[in-house]
Order: structure tokens, then C-alpha cells, then sequence
């Protein structure tokens, strides 16, 4: 007792500094973790939490027999995995082009330009991406001046489109960006590789190849692992700001069914129900990426 | 400079193509941009323009200045962006310096307790709801609060701190200095670097962000940010454009000076500016915060 006493009298002011983030802790970040209980609950405003009525599992039942539950997860992994498939590979090529650059400050240039788009909000992505590819964007133009249409194509009014749109817009946002770690590790590469490969009179192709490749590939398959770990966590901000009317069968993620059924239509249970299983499903994905890249890699990326 | 093979100069002229093919598909749409914002709104529905503007006109950015809550959204935007990075980044550096102190009685726990919140977060309707059953609904303060501090810059600065010589610690303890002087007149200072960094970061986030006022303050015409009048109004220029009726709403008979359309483009320019004068210092700083983050992964 007297040691506890002691300690708090001799560290008061550390107590003091962490204190109140302590308590903005709890509030901001474990209230909410201690809110799932509504999801349970028959949650109805303005009463206490632990005096609403309990219903159990009603709402995950609810929400499974929802087919429009099923529709937004199929759009989550459907955006996701394409979105995994086009941006994984795209940045590692760009990383390894980018190091074979000899001018310095082209090099810097390139750099510079391909991390900008990294800065600018999704808002302001969203708004040029409506307007270039808008019926009297660039877009349409360009294709009808090349000939390959008649009439300009109507991006948003046609739910074929959308996913590719998602993906592709965020490709052009981050895969610049993206290189940054890739290009971190092939800088780690012992240069020694390189020069023992000249002295044997390798070409590029089997530098990058026998070299590059084979020394950034723990991180490829750290970061590949993490990515399919947050297969699920793809984020709702694309969806929401590129979705019109037109394509809601195909942009709701499983984030903006939360949204929209949760808040907007003041059903707080549903929605908190939602969250729950999306937060479970990636917990587990995210310890099962965790063992599989301790098996493979020997890194733990938690 | 030895004798490159053929082989190796047609890789480089491909690879020199490809990165100025690179180059262009990124700026390219912010040209585009500028090119209709400057363009006359009326003429622009007629599509075609690409690189420059046909008709000049600096209408659509007169409209902006004109748009009945930019002075304000712009003083909020700005506001919350630095009042919310002085704090955050303050705090933020105040816990990291609790946490490295490995004397700390409850280091473990709260490191623990900062971490946990890394992997699982309440999700979107409970934390709406604790942002409701506090009050903070159309509050400035919702801008502030709920962001404060992230875990992963905590680890930043930790890591940094941990670089530090211990000795200056020590030497500022003999001499009696507390745990208060010994963090705002020695790590602080010896942080900037580092801090720095986080802070261009937060900066972009707070000036980047629009859901929590949309969430939060939507319908509070005082509390509004730029992002958030952008989104308004690209929300509605979404809606119209679905349909071949595309143009019913633009018809220029009416007494409108601009379109939507052409608004939207100078309103994304005034809100793209401030990112591309930052972003000199961001280049600056981000590469080494960047390579901070990978060696922990």
C-alpha cells in the first residue's frame, strides 16, 4: 500500500499528463465497443442503456434474412477483391520502374507527381471523376472522337460501370503513394547483388528479376496478407460520394447499409448489428492473415 | 558511364514512356478541372474542351465567392485544421512521452488499452449515438474531440522519443526538474522533427474531411466546412446526372449566371489549392514518416 502511495506520489505528473487522454480513451473509443449491446437491445432513445428491453439475437436474424444484406456484401468483397486484384500488383511494377530510373531528378519528378493525388479528399476525387466522365466529360468525348462511340455513355446511369469506376479511381489516387514501401525495401536490397550480377553481365530484366524481386518479396507478401486481413474494411467514403440512384444495387457496401438502415431510418439496433458482424468477420480475417504470414514469413504483422 | 547494351536502352526509353504516361494520367484530370472552371459555363455544356479553356471567363469563381456560406465554411475548414492539429498533436506527443518513460507504473496497461483500439472500434451507430448522448451534435467541438489522438502517431513518437539520449533526461532530473518541465522544455522541443511530420499529416486529415460534418453538423448552416459544401453540391449535380435529363435542369434562358457543373469545377479547384501550396513541406517530411511506419511493420 505504502509502495503504491509512494509510486503515485513520485509520478504525479506523468498521471497527470496521461490522465486526461485516459479518460478521452474510454469515452470516444470504448463507449462506443461498450454500444454493441444495443444490438441486443430493442434500443430506443433517451433511456438509460442497461433499462432497455432485451430481444437477443433479433436483429442478426433480421439482418440475415435481409436479401439486401446479401447484396451489399457481395458488392463490399466484389469491389474489394477487384480492387485487390488491379491495385496489389500495380504499385509493386511502378516501385521496381521507378527504381531503374538513373536520372535523379526525373526520378524526384515522378515521385512527386505520382504521391499527389494521396493528398487531395475523396470529395475532390469524386468530383472529377463525375465530371470527366459526365456525358459532356472528356471522357465521352475523347471515345467518340476516336470513334468507338455514337452516343455518350452515360457512366453513372449504368450499374455495369460502377464497381470499375470505384477501383479504378482509387488506383489513380494511390498507387503512387502505394510504392513508397516497396520502394523502402528494394533500398534495403544489398547493393553488392547488383554488382556481383554486372560483373557476371546480367541484363536488367535478370537483375529485376533474380534481385529485386526476390528481395522485396517478404514485404509483398506482409503487405499482400494485410490487404486480404481487410478484405472487408474497404471504407464506404468511394461509395457514398461516386453512388447516384441509378447504381444503388451495386455501390452499397456493407458501411453504408449500416448508414442508411442504422441512422438515416433511425433503426440504431440493425445498424449496430451490421457494424458488429462486419468488425467480427475482420477481426478474424486479420488474426488469420496474422498466423498465416507468421507461417509463411516469419513476421507478424500484429 | 559504361556502354549500355541495346537491350538496356530499350528499357529505359519504355520505362522513361511509361513514367511520363504516368505523370500525365495524374495531373491531367486536375487540368481538366481548371480548364472547365475557367471555362463559360454555357459553352461548356457543349463538351469537347480538353486542355484549355474555349470560351475564358472567371465567372464560375466569381459565383464561389458569391456561394451564400463559403466565408464561413472556409473559416471553419481552416479553424478546425488548426486548432484540431495543435491539439491532437500536443496530446498526442504528451501521451507518447507518459508511454516511453519505462519507470511508468502503468505503462503496459495503457499502451494495451491505446493498441486494443487499433484493431476494433465501436463502428458507425454506437459512435453516433455516444456523439449524440454527449451533446456534440452541430458543436464545434465534434471536429475536435473525437480524432484527438491516433494510436499509430503515439507509436511514432514513442519510437522517436526511444532514439533520444536517455542522459538529458537524467542530467534535467538531477536538477531537479519534474516530469512537466522535463517534457515541454526537453522532448517537446527535441520532437519537432517527428512532429512535424504527424502534424502535415493531421492538417490534411482535418481539412480533407466532410462525413463528420455531414454526420454531425449537417444542419448547422454555421458549422459547415468547404469539403462538406463540395459534397453538397456534388451530391446534387449526382443526382441529375444519371438520366439522359441530363441537361433539362441547365436551361439557359433562366437567370443563372453559371451551371451546377461549373460551380462544382472552381469549388473543387479553391478546395484542391491549399493541399497542392502544403504540399512542397508534405513531400518534405512524409518519406521519412513513411519509412518510420514500414520498420514497425
Amino acid at each position: 500500500m505504502e509502495h503504491i502511495i509512494k509510486t503515485i506520489r513520485k509520478q504525479k505528473y506523468l498521471i497527470l499528463m496521461i490522465l486526461p487522454f485516459v479518460i478521452w480513451l474510454i469515452i470516444f473509443r470504448y463507449i462506443p465497443l461498450w454500444g454493441w449491446i444495443t444490438a441486443f437491445q430493442n434500443y430506443k432513445p433517451g433511456i438509460p442503456i442497461t433499462q432497455q428491453q432485451w430481444v437477443g439475437l433479433k436483429y442478426f436474424r433480421e439482418m440475415f434474412s435481409d436479401p439486401e444484406f446479401y447484396l451489399v456484401m457481395r458488392n463490399t468483397l466484389a469491389m474489394s477483391i477487384l480492387g485487390l486484384i488491379f491495385g496489389f500488383p500495380l504499385p509493386i511494377i511502378l516501385a521496381i520502374l521507378i527504381n531503374e530510373i538513373r536520372h535523379i531528378a526525373f526520378k524526384r519528378t515522378v515521385q512527386t507527381i505520382s504521391y499527389l493525388p494521396h493528398f487531395v479528399s475523396w470529395v475532390i476525387v469524386a468530383s472529377i471523376v463525375h465530371a470527366m466522365l459526365a456525358p459532356d466529360g472528356v471522357v465521352n468525348y475523347f471515345l467518340m472522337k476516336i470513334g468507338l462511340i455514337k452516343q455518350p455513355i452515360l457512366f453513372f446511369g449504368d450499374p455495369k460501370y460502377f464497381w470499375w469506376i470505384v477501383v479504378f479511381s482509387d488506383i489513380w489516387k494511390e498507387i503512387g503513394w502505394n510504392t513508397i514501401i516497396f520502394l523502402a525495401a528494394i533500398t534495403a536490397i544489398n547493393p553488392e547483388l547488383y554488382e556481383a550480377a554486372e560483373v557476371d553481365g546480367a541484363s536488367r530484366f535478370r537483375k529485376i528479376w533474380h534481385i529485386t524481386l526476390p528481395g522485396i518479396m517478404p514485404t509483398v507478401i506482409v503487405i499482400l496478407i494485410l490487404c486480404i486481413g481487410n478484405i472487408i474494411n474497404i471504407g464506404f467514403e468511394r461509395q457514398f460520394l461516386l453512388r447516384t440512384s441509378a447504381v444503388r444495387n451495386v455501390s452499397d457496401v456493407i458501411d453504408l447499409y449500416a448508414l442508411d438502415y442504422g441512422i438515416r431510418a433511425g433503426r440504431f439496433s440493425f445498424g449496430t448489428a451490421a457494424g458488429i458482424f462486419k468488425s467480427v468477420i475482420s477481426l478474424f480475417l486479420l488474426f488469420s492473415a496474422n498466423k498465416l504470414s507468421k507461417k509463411i514469413t516469419g513476421y507478424k504483422i500484429i | 558511364m559504361k556502354n549500355l547494351s541495346l537491350g538496356d536502352k530499350i528499357f529505359d526509353v519504355v520505362n522513361y514512356l511509361i513514367m511520363i504516361f504516368l505523370s500525365i494520367i495524374t495531373l491531367y484530370p486536375f487540368l481538366y478541372v481548371l480548364a472547365v472552371s475557367l471555362n463559360d459555363p454555357f459553352d461548356a455544356i457543349k463538351g469537347g474542351i480538353t486542355i484549355f479553356p474555349r470560351v475564358f471567363t472567371l465567372d464560375n469563381y466569381k459565383e464561389v465567392f458569391n456561394y451564400p456560406t463559403i466565408g464561413q465554411a472556409t473559416l471553419i475548414s481552416v479553424l478546425r485544421t488548426l486548432i484540431g492539429t495543435l491539439l491532437s498533436v500536443l496530446s498526442t506527443a504528451m501521451v507518447a512521452y507518459v508511454l516511453s518513460r519505462k519507470d511508468f507504473f502503468a505503462r503496459k496497461f495503457i499502451t494495451t488499452l491505446f493498441i486494443i483500439t487499433m484493431y476494433v472500434g465501436g463502428g458507425l451507430v454506437p459512435e453516433y449515438l455516444l456523439i449524440r448522448g454527449l451533446g456534440l451534435m452541430n458543436n464545434f467541438l465534434v471536429y475536435i474531440l473525437p480524432g484527438l489522438i491516433s494510436p499509430f502517431n503515439i507509436i511514432l513518437i514513442r519510437a522517436y522519443i526511444d532514439t533520444l539520449p536517455t542522459e538529458l533526461q537524467e542530467s534535467a532530473m538531477i536538477d531537479g526538474a519534474n516530469d512537466l518541465v522535463i517534457f515541454f522544455r526537453i522532448i517537446f522541443p527535441l520532437c519537432i522533427p517527428v512532429l512535424a511530420t504527424i502534424a502535415l499529416f493531421v492538417a490534411v486529415g482535418h481539412w480533407n474531411s466532410w462525413f463528420d460534418t455531414y454526420l454531425y453538423c449537417g444542419g448547422n448552416k454555421y458549422l459547415t466546412t468547404l469539403q462538406y459544401e463540395l459534397q453538397k453540391i456534388l451530391a446534387n449535380a449526382a443526382a441529375s446526372s444519371t438520366t439522359i435529363d441530363y441537361y433539362s435542369n441547365l436551361d439557359p434562358t433562366r437567370t443563372m449566371r453559371v451551371t451546377p457543373q461549373s460551380l462544382r469545377m472552381a469549388m473543387t479547384i479553391v478546395t484542391t489549392l491549399p493541399i497542392v501550396f502544403v504540399y512542397p513541406f508534405l513531400q518534405k517530411y512524409f518519406i521519412k514518416g513513411m519509412t518510420l511506419g514500414a520498420v514497425r511493420t
